[in-house]
């Protein structure tokens, strides 16, 4: 049995019950809400840029600690971020948590990319990987300007 | 047919005998199962019996001259045979074989719907629907300019006889309700709600998904005019499931699907379609499915019905007992009369986050909104953890779920 205190590791209860970010923005410049059907769970995230860069990052819903957990930590490292080292981080988890190629990161973004590291204990628990990556594919949708419709995990 | 075929009648459950019946134990050692109210497993005689008729029997019905193909008919209809007697109906025409209680119910909404409803009609259903017996009828009234009405439960979680008395009228239809619930197992008061309903010249529709495998189902004494079950539910392979309707009321109903096995005569320009239930199996059906439903019935007479409720009635009573006892736990209600189905939510943690932990403790139960999001709502809760239980289960199995969510706490509060 895999010790379940790598899934759940303290810094991941810890944002999965005090999400950082955990609030809407009134003007965003780019929205989207994400749901997964599986679970009922729905995530919304708020993005307001300038120019390429996200000047403020939040989001709002209800989730697991896995998914909740999650959102908090994107909001947290994107921040500040160009669009373009933002995809860069989602891409490389991405890879990390569906078994996925990983690339190797430009050197400014190791740090944040470390940060995401106890979120990646997901691989081993197939059915939970949509949880964390679910408000990155909000955000991603965000970005498409797909604010009518809500993403889907599945 | 094969030896297989005949079940051996039995007293009593004794889930410790059973499991051995059961080769998902022997090759998942230490497996606790909770989830038979998603799909049950499935015993040795009804794995092997299905394999077996493959291997010895298997040719299209209702087709061939030869005396396979006759076999197979026979195996078929005498599939037909052992649900109308288990469901004592009347005649064994009243039984359309389909996929599962989903796929009855979405014809019984698509056949009958259209032909014996009109805009203004209304439709009853409870708030403890699953999704299968609630948006078939959504669909039928947004189609048809009926509305759709959801009778609310008590807050015990039981069915309110009072409300549904005052929703009828004689503008109601059709009322289609669930038997057994599959969130938090409140069995409904069905031969009530039927008298009720029949008064106002409504039909009434029964989803026996949970019901059937385990506790006596009686259709004529329900009184009901339609009653839908699944076979994977009930020990039985998936891909095969009943509609039980009344005969005169299938022979009004027009096609529903169409194709080859349903039809009398096709020309070009006119089609005569069979009598029921064959105008309701247009193609090639789940022939093996069948057999191997017919065998998981024997399975459960086997038992007998009276002591799997009885068997299942207990672990629920002490499963409830059990779980109550855990701080931070809040239990579904589910009314006074409950059976093998218990919904909780762990205070501060989410259905997702308890069933991983509990996964790790080997005990496999649901979580998330069972297809029943209206009662989620209702509830305002995103999901539950359901365990649910099946003739092989027992007090162990309890004790385990119960010490898991203990863990899954301390875990959760460090």
């Amino acid at each position: 049995m895999m010790d379940l205190r790598e899934l759940y590791q303290d810094i991941i209860l810890d944002h999965g019950r005090h999400p950082r970010n955990f609030r809407p923005i009134e003007h965003p410049t780019h929205t989207a809400k994400g749901h997964n059907p599986l679970c009922g769970d729905r995530v919304t995230v708020y993005l307001t840029l300038d120019a390429d860069r996200i000047a403020d990052v939040s989001f709002e819903g209800r989730g697991c600690a896995i998914s909740t957990a999650s959102s908090s930590l994107m909001t947290e490292i994107i921040k500040g971020k160009t669009l373009a080292e933002a995809r860069e981080l989602f891409a490389q988890f991405h890879a990390k948590v569906t078994g996925g190629e990983v690339h190797k990161l430009s050197e400014a973004l190791e740090e944040d990319a470390e940060r995401l590291e106890p979120l990646t204990g997901v691989k081993a628990y197939p059915a939970r990987v949509k949880c964390a990556t679910l408000p990155w594919h909000a955000f991603e949708a965000a970005l498409k300007g797909g604010a009518s419709e809500p993403v889907k995990t599945e | 047919m094969n030896d297989l075929a005949a079940a051996k009648p039995r007293a009593g459950v004794d889930p410790h005998v059973l499991r051995r019946e059961f080769p998902i134990y022997r090759n998942n050692p230490g497996l606790v199962f909770l989830d038979s109210g998603a799909s049950a497993q499935k015993p040795a005689m009804v794995i092997d019996g299905v394999a077996e008729f493959y291997r010895r029997d298997y040719a299209n019905v209702h087709r061939g001259v030869y005396q396979l193909s006759q076999r197979s008919t026979d195996a078929f209809e005498a599939a037909r045979e052992t649900a109308r007697a288990f469901l004592n109906a009347g005649d064994a025409n009243e039984i359309v074989f389909v996929r599962n209680t989903t796929e009855a119910i979405n014809l019984v909404a698509q056949s009958w719907g259209p032909a014996f409803m009109e805009a203004g009609d209304e439709i009853i259903v409870s708030d403890i629907e699953h999704h299968s017996n609630f948006v078939p009828w959504q669909m039928l009234a947004e189609r048809m300019g009926a509305h759709l009405i959801v009778a609310p439960t008590r807050a015990d979680g039981g069915f309110d006889l009072g409300s549904f008395e005052a929703l009828l009228s004689p503008r109601t239809k059709m009322v289609a309700v669930v038997h057994v619930g599959n969130v938090a197992g409140a069995i409904l008061p069905v031969e009530r709600i039927v008298e009720l309903a029949h008064a106002q010249g409504a039909k009434v529709l029964i989803d026996g998904a949970q019901a059937i495998p385990r506790m006596p189902v009686d259709v004529r004494a329900i009184g009901c005019d339609f009653y839908a079950f699944s076979g994977h539910k009930a020990y039985g392979p998936s891909g095969i499931g009943v509609l039980w309707g009344r005969y005169d009321l299938l022979a009004a109903m027009p096609p529903w699907q169409t194709g080859g096995g349903m039809i009398t005569q096709v020309t070009a320009a006119h089609t005569e379609f069979q009598e029921p239930p064959h105008r309701f199996e247009a193609g090639t059906p789940d022939i093996a499915g069948a057999h191997g439903l017919k065998l998981a019935l024997d399975f459960i007479e086997g038992l007998g019905r009276e002591a799997i409720r009885e068997h299942e009635e207990e672990l629920t009573g002490y499963a409830l007992d059990r779980l109550s006892r855990i701080p931070g736990l809040s239990l579904v209600p589910g009314g006074q009369r409950r059976l093998s189905v218990v919904s909780f939510n762990l205070d501060g943690v989410h259905p997702h986050d308890v069933g991983t932990v509990l996964d790790q403790h080997g005990v496999a139960v649901r979580v998330g909104h069972h297809c029943a999001q209206p009662l989620m709502d209702k509830l305002g809760i995103a999901g539950t953890v359901r365990a649910s239980l099946g003739v092989y289960n027992d007090r162990n199995d309890i004790d385990r779920l119960a010490a898991a969510v203990e863990a899954c706490r301390e875990m959760f509060s460090r």
